[in-house]
């Protein structure tokens, strides 16, 4: 019972904080977004961000993130239920989503750059690689922590421990999707307005 | 010989280096500040030497390029490494202890946060061992000089990494602080019975946290200008280095109050203890520390109202300022009312407090002064802003960690520093620092820029240097004092402690409570054991010691209480290794090469996975040994908790 009792005890606190590190990362990301508000007219003469950015590409992205984050609640009801082998189908299903995501950034980032518009040619582009590079790291080591999990979850099962890890990981996958509708909204909506 | 050589450096290794106990990294965080204030203080001398001989046909023994390194050392070791690692060390050693805690929220990130500020400290002085050259580019790398386009070096990047490495220490020691005092406080501390140390640490942390990530940003956006080709502050495509000003100073504002924060708690604990009252007006401190809290993240445009942000602007800003003198103002009254009518005893934490005082007062009126956009425009930039904020900082943070290390020595190291060399170090600093300060002041107002390294001879500058310089020496001595201090008091702790054992219960003189204290670091052994408290104490009021010994709740003798076992967290090497690799990745970041970037990146990723298979972090210690280990220490008091074995209190 007081074992119980002390575990949980340790759970909350790890739980608070990670919530204050989440908290830490989004005046990390609220510092980009900052920069990117303040550099997003100075282009040196070259293309804006209604020249550049594909809307519905960006769209396509956004919609696959946040299927991923469907995906990754079904996944924490699935380890609320207990149920080891749900829980690592629908984490494969995050997993494969997140690639997704992550190839499709390159992608974009790739055309970017092939057409000379890499991150040296003006302030504007130097933010924007900045801003939605930063998410993708983010997005990168989501992955690779997601793929540390299940091994976890495969070879000793839903544990007490297993378990409180994973809350975190589904917190920071659900805030790298908000930030994500932040970026959508103002890096390439706001393009277009 | 050499095999006790070896043995010495295991049982370092063991009992020291990789502890997870925030006592000893506590200490250690101290040490290691020791030894850069030191490094700091020599710049320092440097600088006032250069400037004391720099005028008309002298040039001084300093080449300009050479100066620059050094202005640019001594501001950020002394802020980064020597402020920040003080009082690092201090909550460290003195938080769980004042909570009633056994330990801290996350020892592993505690021990991981020391670390990475040693590998800080290690990058920032890397240069002297494998070369390179320090940043020339002042203390906070302003672009558009701090580009690769003047400065071509590696010493910018030599200083981004430092920084964002212990940096990223100073975040995970935030967020740690923060859970540790929300989390773990003892049955009946409620927020508004915290004592003060505590309240204001918890107000620098959650400044820590909102502020820290915006200089990690900063930093990567200075180094992808450099190493990437970026233009977020370079002079052409489009960049904007008045971007990076107000980036880095909405976190440098803050960072001033991280720095100042703590010290306030440390003179409120010291003033209510050698005042023997209660504090004064507890309630408005608070609401005061929480004021200059927020304030203090709205002030940040002060340091350039020259900007030409325009007049509403620098309008909004100057008024802010001067109001975050209200809170502040508050604090010094509730200090001044909590002495007034009490039995002060003169004790060298209480000189220190008073030199804070005056010290303080002057520089706030300073400050108040710089807050009017008019005035800040004829002295920004002067050596008038130089002697306002090292009088906030050696007049506040400094002579507030000297008052604490002093106060809280005897809790650690089990005997009190020498009070005698103790007053005599503090005569010898204050009187140094006006000497070395006032003459600054004056400069300022006739004209003297700061970072000189030549003037000429017709502006009659040079006796006022000399007098500065004059000064240093005053507080060289001075710290050469403090280290004698400390000699003398280690030869003579046998007998000291001895007969603070036969004084015992007698006279609350023993060196468990050697202050009369009134919270609870003061109610375990000193120095305490890993655990702290044998029995978690309960709280009932805001000075829970004081109103244990004056209700009798303390007991004298700990044997017929009932022991349990404790859950203490194992020693782990994990955050030596991580911070190794995060220094190696940064040292391949200052010098470009691939692997070794590499090698440090995958090195420290795995550790973090490695960590994270490992689920037995903890170890238990048995009821029996901490029923020995109590009944080892000498007689003394402890809080009980209620009903249990209560006899004799102070009188």
């Amino acid at each position: 019972m007081e074992q119980a009792l002390q575990q949980h005890n340790t759970d909350d606190k790890t739980t608070f904080g990670f919530w204050v590190y989440l908290m830490t990362d989004l005046v990390m990301f609220a510092a980009l977004f900052a920069t990117f508000a303040v550099l997003r007219g100075n282009t040196f003469g070259g293309p804006g961000g209604r020249e550049l950015f594909n809307l519905r590409f960006a769209l396509l992205e956004t919609f696959v993130l946040l299927v991923s984050s469907f995906t990754c609640g079904l996944a924490s009801i699935a380890v609320q239920r207990g149920s080891k082998n749900q829980t690592i189908f629908w984490f494969v299903f995050t997993l494969t989503l997140g690639l997704t995501f992550l190839a499709l950034e390159l992608t974009e980032f790739s055309h970017l750059i092939a057409d000379g518009n890499s991150w040296t040619r003006n302030a504007f582009l130097s933010s924007f690689f900045a801003l939605v590079g930063t998410h993708g790291l983010h997005i990168a080591v989501g992955l690779l922590w997601m793929v540390v999990a299940m091994f976890q979850i495969w070879f000793k099962g839903l544990t007490s421990f297993i378990v409180s890890k994973l809350t975190r990981l589904i917190l920071f996958w659900h805030f790298l999707d908000l930030v994500w509708i932040f970026i959508f909204t103002i890096v390439y909506l706001y393009a277009y307005v | 010989m050499f095999l006790t050589y070896r043995k010495r450096w295991r049982w370092l290794w063991r009992e020291w280096l990789t502890s997870t106990d925030p006592k000893k990294i506590g200490v250690m965080y101290i040490i290691v500040a020791s030894l850069m204030l030191v490094r700091g203080a020599i710049d320092a001398g440097m600088i006032w030497l250069q400037q004391a001989l720099a005028s008309g046909a002298a040039t001084g023994y300093l080449t300009a390029a050479h100066f620059q390194q050094i202005f640019t050392a001594h501001g950020s070791i002394m802020i980064f490494f020597v402020t920040m690692g003080f009082l690092f060390g201090l909550m460290n050693l003195i938080l769980p202890l004042q909570i009633g805690a056994r330990d801290v929220a996350f020892p592993l990130l505690n021990s991981l946060g020391f670390w990475l500020y040693v590998a800080g400290a290690a990058l920032i002085n890397l240069f002297f061992v494998v070369g390179g050259e320090f940043a020339a580019a002042g203390w906070l790398a302003l672009p558009p000089l701090s580009e690769l386009a003047f400065s071509p070096g590696v010493g910018v990047d030599y200083w981004i990494w430092s920084l964002q490495i212990s940096g990223l220490g100073s975040l995970l020691g935030g967020i740690n602080f923060i859970v540790t005092i929300l989390k773990m406080r003892a049955p009946g501390m409620s927020l508004m019975k915290m004592p003060l140390f505590v309240w204001t640490s918890l107000c620098s942390m959650f400044l820590v946290v909102s502020a820290f990530p915006i200089l990690a940003i900063t930093l990567v956006l200075l180094f992808l200008d450099r190493f990437l080709g970026m233009h977020f502050f370079t002079s052409s495509f489009g960049g904007n280095p008045m971007m990076y000003v107000n980036l880095i100073w909405s976190w440098g504002h803050p960072e001033v109050y991280i720095l100042m924060l703590p010290a306030f708690g440390i003179y409120s604990e010291i003033v209510a203890t050698f005042s023997q009252k209660k504090l004064f007006g507890y309630k408005s401190l608070i609401g005061g520390t929480i004021g200059i809290t927020l304030l203090s993240m709205l002030v940040w445009l002060h340091h350039f109202f020259t900007m030409g942000a325009g007049a509403d602007v620098n309008a909004f800003f100057g008024i802010m300022t001067m109001f975050i003198a209200v809170p502040t103002g508050v604090l010094v009254f509730n200090w001044l009312a909590t002495m007034f009518r009490g039995r002060i005893i003169f004790s060298s934490p209480m000189y220190w407090f008073l030199g804070f005082i005056s010290t303080f007062t002057l520089g706030g009126v300073a400050g108040v002064l710089m807050g009017i956009p008019g005035v800040d425009f004829q002295v920004h930039n002067s050596l008038f802003l130089v002697a306002h904020f090292h009088t906030m900082v050696i007049g506040g943070a400094l002579f507030g960690i000297f008052a604490g290390i002093t106060y809280w020595f005897p809790k650690v190291m089990g005997f009190k520093l020498n009070e005698k060399w103790g007053k005599r170090a503090f005569w010898f600093w204050i009187i140094g620092f006006f000497v070395s300060f006032v003459p600054l002041y004056i400069l300022g107002f006739m004209g003297a820029t700061r970072r000189l390294d030549h003037y000429a001879a017709s502006t009659g500058w040079q006796p006022l240097f000399i007098t500065a310089a004059i000064g240093f020496i005053i507080i060289a001595l001075g710290a050469a004092i403090q280290i004698f201090q400390i000699i003398v008091s280690v030869k003579q702790r046998k007998p000291a402690r001895h007969a603070s054992q036969l004084a015992g219960i007698a006279g609350g003189q023993n060196m468990d409570d050697p202050w009369n204290g009134r919270t609870l670091e003061w109610a375990t052994s000193s120095p305490p054991p890993v655990y702290n408290f044998a029995i978690i104490p309960e709280v009932r009021d805001r000075d829970a010691f004081w109103a244990m010994k004056k209700e009798s709740k303390v007991i004298s003798h700990p044997a017929n209480v009932k022991y349990q076992d404790i859950h203490m967290p194992k020693n782990t090497a994990i955050g030596i290794y991580i911070s190794g690799f995060a220094f190696l990745l940064a040292f391949a970041f200052v010098w470009h090469i691939l692997w070794l970037g590499l090698v440090g990146l995958i090195g420290a990723i795995v550790c973090v996975i490695i960590r994270s298979f490992d689920e037995n972090t903890e170890y238990v210690i048995p009821a029996a040994e901490i029923a020995r280990i109590e009944a080892s220490f000498p007689v003394s008091f402890r809080a009980s908790p209620d009903g249990i074995g209560t006899s004799r209190g102070i009188p």
